[in-house]
């Protein structure tokens, strides 16, 4: 099927390059771990527990958003804009819609992988996450929306220059206002609302408070909702792109 | 086949490709020469779906190319004018992806790639990544990637341009045993030695209209078989003639060097547009 082949040239490309990926994926959040874990995690409490507990969960989601994002959006990009493989798929009997989904998948499939690196590196800093079928549900699914949204900045961009800089707007404001380092309750109330909305957001809520708490399934309904919306748009764009 | 009907194509306000009316025949090797920007690679582009026409229809075996037209796009090859590997892949791995991306059963494509491999001379590279081979290895892996899926009609964007002349030759070769499989081609080229040798009907293209469009023998003959040419006033001047005994007649009034020769395709052009395209045998 096509559908495995794209899902066999990925592979093959991540295979090729598992060790510079690898490294890469685990040395921001070591650092993260290192800085806030270490540096201030046991001398501060945040909602009543330790500030390592309370902050690896937002790194998880925050590390497989940047993995899933930035993989397929620079490669999408790079491969239109300069090694043409991207025309290579255009002409192959490839419907645009099976394209699109494996891309997607394929790249937030190396979301979960860095955060499966994360989830051990926690291990070892002997910080146990909650990790149940609603953890993993609410990881994947911030993985997809993510890869989507790549995915279809990757084909709006022309420039390969202007990447860098939107994904400066899309990634680091997502990074800082989504609670993955403190809470939202800090914000003023018009600003919350907003920032709840954004998916990061519910991510964080979700892997980190569990399916027991209060608003689980909206964290799933939002996400879930912008995967709906996001799709059959980068399949359209794909479908038009040059 | 492929047909275009009143084909235009627009970039703002550059007209690429205007109002192009052509056929190219089922099993028929077809050259598009033109100078740089006539519009050959938009008119590629437009023929791949990888580009929409402004105006006007294009046809494959009778049907409209776009995007999501699956069984279409399975019998057409394409070989871009700048490489479209996967760098990262090996020679072998560039050809198996091809093959499941074209949906080729897994014993048929294993015995394709060991075929293809011979033919594009890169059994012995097979797992070295394709970002570390030359410009004609490249070519030649792109040309063997296209070959895989079997296609019937095969369009290939100056696929000898920056390659030098044995390599050259050799891509010529690879065509001609494609051709004798019956396999519609349709190329673009600058070199008119190209065009002549390998096409059976050529197409000029200049400023994205299709100035005519013939067999080369036809052309020539039009201008006549036989050329004389001399050097006088500081410029070269061209004389036709349509047999040599009527060249060397004309030759006895020439003052100075002269040469009486064959003519060829780029005499030809020359002779029709009255004007120098580009050096030597450029168009
Ligand atoms: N994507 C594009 N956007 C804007 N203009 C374009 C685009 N592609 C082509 N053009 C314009 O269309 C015209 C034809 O270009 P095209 O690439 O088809 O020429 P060509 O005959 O292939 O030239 P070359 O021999 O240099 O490859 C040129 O004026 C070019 O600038
Ligand atoms: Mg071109």
């Amino acid at each position: 099927m096509r559908f495995s082949a794209i899902i066999w040239k990925e592979w093959m490309v991540f295979k090729s390059r598992i060790v510079s990926t690898t490294l890469a994926a685990i040395i921001g959040p070591l650092l993260y771990l290192v800085a806030f874990g270490w540096g201030i995690g046991s001398a501060v409490m945040v909602d009543g527990i330790s500030y390592t507990a309370f902050v690896i969960p937002g790194i998880v989601a925050l590390n497989s958003m940047t993995t899933s994002y930035n993989w397929v959006a620079n490669d999408i990009n790079l491969s239109r804009i300069y090694a043409k493989t991207f025309e290579a798929v255009m002409v192959a009997p490839i419907k645009m819609s099976t394209y699109s989904s494996a891309r997607i998948l394929t790249s937030a499939l190396r979301g979960v992988y860095s955060a499966v690196l994360i989830i051990l590196i926690a291990f070892a800093f002997q910080v146990w996450l909650p990790i149940d079928w609603y953890f993993l549900l609410v990881l994947v699914l911030n993985c997809l929306v993510f890869a989507v949204i790549g995915f279809i900045i990757g084909l709006l961009v022309d420039s390969h220059a202007d990447m860098a800089k939107i994904s400066n707007f899309v990634i680091v404001p997502m990074s800082f206002l989504c609670g993955t380092f403190f809470p939202l309750e800090k914000f003023p109330g018009f600003l919350r609302v907003f920032f709840e909305l954004l998916p990061l957001t519910q991510a964080v809520k979700g892997m980190r408070d569990g399916f027991a708490a209060e608003g689980s399934l909206i964290v799933i309904l939002v996400l879930g909702i912008y995967m709906l919306v996001l799709t059959p748009i980068a399949i359209k764009l794909c479908q038009r792109s040059e | 086949m492929i047909s275009y009907k009143d084909v235009c194509k627009s970039y703002g306000q550059t007209a690429a490709v205007v109002g192009l009316n052509l056929e190219v025949k089922e099993g028929e090797f077809f050259g598009l020469l033109g100078p740089n920007g006539a519009g050959k690679t938009t008119i590629m582009r437009m023929t791949a779906a990888l580009t929409p026409v402004s105006s006007g229809v294009i046809t494959v075996n009778g049907e409209q190319l776009h995007r999501d037209l699956v069984k279409v796009k399975q019998k057409i090859g394409v070989v871009p004018q700048y490489s479209n590997l996967e760098g990262e892949l090996t020679a072998w791995e560039n050809l198996e992806y091809h093959g499941r991306l074209y949906g080729i059963p897994r014993a048929a494509r294993r015995r394709r790639i060991d075929e293809l491999l011979e033919f594009a001379e890169l059994t012995e590279r097979q797992n070295d990544p394709a970002r570390l081979f030359s410009g004609g290895m490249q070519r030649k892996l792109m040309i063997a990637k296209t070959l895989m899926h079997d296609p019937q009609i095969l369009l290939l964007d100056e696929p000898t341009v920056g390659l030098d002349a044995s390599v050259r030759r050799r891509i010529w070769d690879l065509l001609r045993q494609i051709k004798a499989r019956g396999l519609t081609i349709f190329l673009t080229t600058h070199y008119l030695d190209e065009a002549q040798i390998l096409c059976e009907r050529v197409g000029l293209i200049d400023a994205g209209r299709l100035v005519l469009a013939d067999a080369p023998q036809n052309i020539i003959s039009g201008v006549g078989q036989y050329v004389l040419e001399y050097f006088s006033d500081g410029h070269t001047s061209q004389e036709f003639f349509a047999d040599k005994e009527s060249a060397i007649a004309a030759a006895r009034n020439v003052q100075g060097d002269f040469k009486v020769r064959e003519a060829n395709l780029e005499d030809a052009f020359i002779s029709l547009t009255n004007r120098d395209l580009g050096g030597n045998d450029e168009v």
